[in-house]
């Protein structure tokens, strides 16, 4: 379905947009509301704390509703992830990213929303972002369409 | 921002689920930061443009932002410029070697109760916090 396929782009880009806005009100853009939510032996700053409890409620309590659908409107499948229980590969990358996280105070989402305010140093972060993700090791398939494809090694 | 802006932030993740939720709803895709824009730089052959659509959402968004309320995106970083590419070059690695970053696992991961994302985000927390913990006490963030 061709034209469903462009629909599809521009949902992506209208639910990336909303994100973007959700992280500008929430305060997430500000490195200082970040570092300020991880610094709790110091002045302790609630904003995270918020956006992760507004962010989780809303998703725990439609997520299932749309999962119950036979398929998302323009594909042909969920692409869901499979594995279910915590491995080394997942504490190591995870302690890794919130070394990065703590000393920035920036994560994905907020490192290229705060590139629109013209910021040399969100640019140098953005591109070392990507540095790091080619630099990583390739993860495992983990998405049930391309474990579909391709059966596991073990 | 102090409790009294806490419902802004509030405000800000209940947007932040919808968008998660138009996603997976219209795209049937998890709303993973790192993931989706990881996939720009390793793409495979078909799975590419709604990415490309998706961060310029997310540079359109900013520019809104920077358009109707500025004093939502920060102009400088406190921090010596060199911290911060370190900074983001841990981002990236962790969050691939993790499979996720905030969003992917501290918004709907925990949202559909995954325990790999429950655990991923003590993680991050706990050596975030340790982090900034040290950072403070060497002099590396200002």
């Amino acid at each position: 379905m061709r034209s469903g396929k462009k629909r599809g782009l521009l949902t992506a880009f209208v639910a990336a947009f909303l994100f973007a806005v959700g992280l500008g009100v929430g305060g997430m853009t500000h490195p200082a509301n970040v570092i300020g939510f991880l610094d709790f032996t110091g002045e302790w700053r609630p904003a995270l704390l918020g956006v992760m409890v507004g962010g989780i409620s809303v998703y725990y309590l439609l997520h299932r509703q749309i999962l119950k659908l036979h398929r998302p409107v323009f594909h042909d499948a969920f692409s869901m992830p499979t594995k279910k229980t915590p491995d080394a590969r997942l504490l190591i990358g995870a302690a890794i990213f919130g070394v990065g996280w703590g000393l920035g105070g920036i994560c994905p989402g907020p490192a290229v929303t705060s590139v629109a305010a013209g910021s040399e140093a969100f640019l140098i972060f953005l591109v070392a972002l990507f540095a790091g993700f080619l630099a990583a090791p390739q993860p495992k398939p983990k998405t049930a369409r391309i474990a579909l494809e391709v059966p596991p090694a073990h | 921002m102090e409790w009294a802006d806490f419902g802004f932030a509030l405000l800000g993740g209940v947007l932040i689920g919808f968008s998660a939720v138009l996603l997976l709803w219209f795209n049937g895709r998890i709303a993973g930061i790192s993931g989706i824009l990881s996939g720009l730089v390793r793409p495979t052959a078909g799975d590419l443009s709604w990415r490309v659509a998706f961060a310029g959402g997310l540079l359109a968004g900013g520019l809104a932002l920077r358009l109707f309320m500025p004093s939502a995106l920060p102009t400088t970083h406190e921090a010596h410029w060199l911290v911060v590419l370190v900074a983001g070059f841990l981002v990236g690695f962790g969050a691939r070697v993790g499979s996720g970053c905030t969003s992917g696992h501290g918004v709907c991961g925990i949202g559909r109760l995954s325990l790999r994302s429950i655990v991923a985000t003590t993680t991050f927390i706990l050596t975030g916090a340790i982090t900034v913990f040290v950072a403070g006490l060497t002099g590396v963030h200002p």
